[in-house]
């Protein structure tokens, strides 16, 4: 199977502050990896430049063979103009820490709306689909509520389907359990793990290494910039090589 | 005197408490609030007084007023001031809205541009860029299309071109743009940033994600300061009495120039400022009503709601 996600030699500096230091790592199609590492390691500039809302500064990100923000002709890359941009993140899913749903539109418009504007679907077609999704995610009976209506848990079980909503190939996550009450967590980790079961390609940023351990296919530690280590969870969580990954799990387990 | 007196006292006297109730069969009595009544008293005498004094000083000359408040002049005079206010609400926003997207957008030309457009039009005072409207013909007799430094195609002589009125507008509307633009930028820059994030990262367009994601959230913190804007102006609009336009305060102006009723005549603008101020008011209440949707759980009663659940109430009480 070739990679889904492929990621070569990321850089990405803010001001003087090198966050990305050279970043490789490949992701392959129906696999589901889970990205730890302490905070400010560089692990939500990484999930956030493979669909481009972060432009990295050296290196290259490709989707399903696509390049993501560029575009080859002959030997030279261009950058794409927004439009093309803004399609190509249509392909990739992402939920974010912060939920981000409209405050002003209900569920169901939260779900309907991407597809509809960015991918030109006729409403009266996305309707019945939103509606199924916002039933997979176990709000079915909240279409019509706006988002302040609803609990942390439920307000990012909504975002999860307004991702899937556009069928993206991969679906990113963005620590989507940190802003969640402790007895919250668990029914947005349930719903991605039956995604998971359903072969979804997924990249994963979290602090549960729990999660990591049931769902992940491969776990990868970062820390300072670069992949200290990376490999089956049973590998990196419990015979960890690096001293740097011993340390972060001892302390977060 | 002293008897009633006495009597009141024992009935508001504790009674003994009774053993056989629990504190949870107790009745409630809900709180008093003596002070707001009060309050309530010595505002009401304030206003009968002030509303006396209106009925009685023959200074308000009120014949006169009746006389001139709805005059054929009088009503074509507002009507000019609402087409000022409407013109320059309607212009001042449309371009106040490009500016501010100018300003906000990444390319440092069009920042500049909208940042200069800003400063120019907060420096000039209002009345002295009417006068240079009005005065325009004296600095340049025509205006004409072609290319710059080279041959001209089209002429215009500026007298023609506009009016007084068409002056007013545009002065109006080049001093609003310049606060609305501000006052628009400052909406957009209240939404909180995940809303545009998540809107590219579901791959919305540009344009969309601003009409359709971020100005109706915006719209919150915009409307209170524009319905500001919108009455201001209107209130402003007696300004360009200074270019002689037969609008509300102007034309108050001409008719106790002529019969020396200065303050029936001032009385007459007051009220029909008044009058469209609260209508503009009422309007905006509900404006901002409709673009509350989703930021409370539940909208708060409009005021007629409110006005039938207390009325409801007393008669509940009456009843019982």
């Amino acid at each position: 199977m070739s990679a889904m996600v492929d990621i070569k030699g990321v850089h990405k500096s803010f001001g003087d502050l090198e966050v990305l230091k050279g970043v490789d790592l490949e992701v392959r199609a129906g696999t589901v990896t889970v990205i730890l590492g302490p905070s400010g390691s560089g692990k939500s500039t990484l999930l956030r430049s493979i669909n481009h809302l972060e432009k990295v500064d050296r290196g290259l990100i490709k989707i399903d063979g696509q390049l993501m923000g560029y575009k080859r002709r002959g030997d030279k890359l261009y950058e794409l103009r927004e439009r093309e941009i803004l399609h190509q993140r249509s392909q990739v899913g992402f939920v974010f820490q912060n939920f981000n749903l409209f405050g002003h539109l209900t569920a169901l418009q939260n779900v309907v709306e991407a597809p509809v504007a960015a991918q030109r679907r006729k409403r009266s077609e996305v309707e019945p689909l939103a509606r199924e999704l916002l039933e997979r995610v176990g709000v079915g009976d909240k279409a019509d509520v706006y988002p302040r209506q609803l609990s942390g848990g439920q307000q990012q079980r909504v975002a999860i389907a307004r991702a899937l909503a556009l069928k993206p190939k991969v679906l990113l996550f963005d620590e989507p359990t940190s802003a969640l009450d402790p007895e919250l967590v668990g029914e947005v980790l349930d719903v991605i793990k039956e995604l998971a079961r359903d072969g979804s390609t997924m990249v994963v940023v979290t602090h549960e290494v729990g999660f990591a351990r049931e769902v992940a296919d491969t776990v990868v530690f970062i820390d300072g910039g670069v992949i200290v280590e990376s490999g089956p969870p049973h590998q990196v969580l419990d015979n960890p090589v690096h001293e740097r990954t011993r340390a972060f799990i001892s302390k977060v387990l | 005197m002293s008897t009633t007196s006495l009597t009141s006292e024992q009935d508001t006297a504790d009674p003994p408490p009774s053993a056989r109730l629990a504190d949870a069969d107790l009745p409630v009595i809900a709180r008093r609030h003596p002070w707001r009544w009060v309050g309530v008293a010595v505002v009401l005498v304030l206003l009968a007084m002030f509303v006396h004094g209106l009925a009685t000083n023959p200074g308000w000359d009120w014949p006169t007023f009746f006389q001139f408040f709805t005059t054929k002049t009088i009503f074509s005079a507002l009507w000019v001031t609402i087409q000022l206010t409407v013109y320059g609400t309607v212009l001042g926003f449309a371009l106040g809205a490009v500016v501010a997207t100018m300003r906000l957008s990444s390319s440092p030309f069009l920042q500049v541009v909208a940042w200069g457009y800003i400063w120019a039009f907060r420096s000039i005072p209002l009345i002295v860029q009417l006068l240079f409207w009005f005065n325009i013909a004296y600095l340049y007799q025509e205006l004409s299309l072609g290319i710059p430094f080279g041959p001209e195609f089209v002429h215009f002589s500026t007298n023609n071109l506009f009016g007084p009125l068409g002056a007013a507008v545009l002065g109006l509307a080049l001093h609003q743009a310049a606060y609305a633009a501000e006052i628009i930028r400052g909406g957009i820059i209240s939404v909180d940033a995940g809303q545009t994030e998540a809107a590219a990262a579901l791959g919305i367009p540009k344009l969309r994600q601003f009409f359709r994601i971020v100005l109706p959230q915006a719209m919150r913190s915009i409307l209170p300061n524009g319905a500001n804007e919108v009455i201001s102006l209107f209130k402003g609009t007696s300004i360009v009495s200074v270019m002689a336009i037969p609008e509300l305060f102007y034309q108050v102006q001409v008719i106790y120039g002529r019969n020396s009723r200065v303050v029936p005549l001032l009385m007459v603008a007051t009220v029909w400022y008044i009058v469209m101020t609260t209508i503009l008011s009422v309007v905006q209440f509900y404006v901002e009503r409709h673009f509350a949707r989703g930021t409370a759980r539940s909208l708060p009663p409009t005021p007629i709601q409110r006005v039938r659940s207390g009325w409801g109430e007393l008669k509940a009480r009456a009843i019982r």
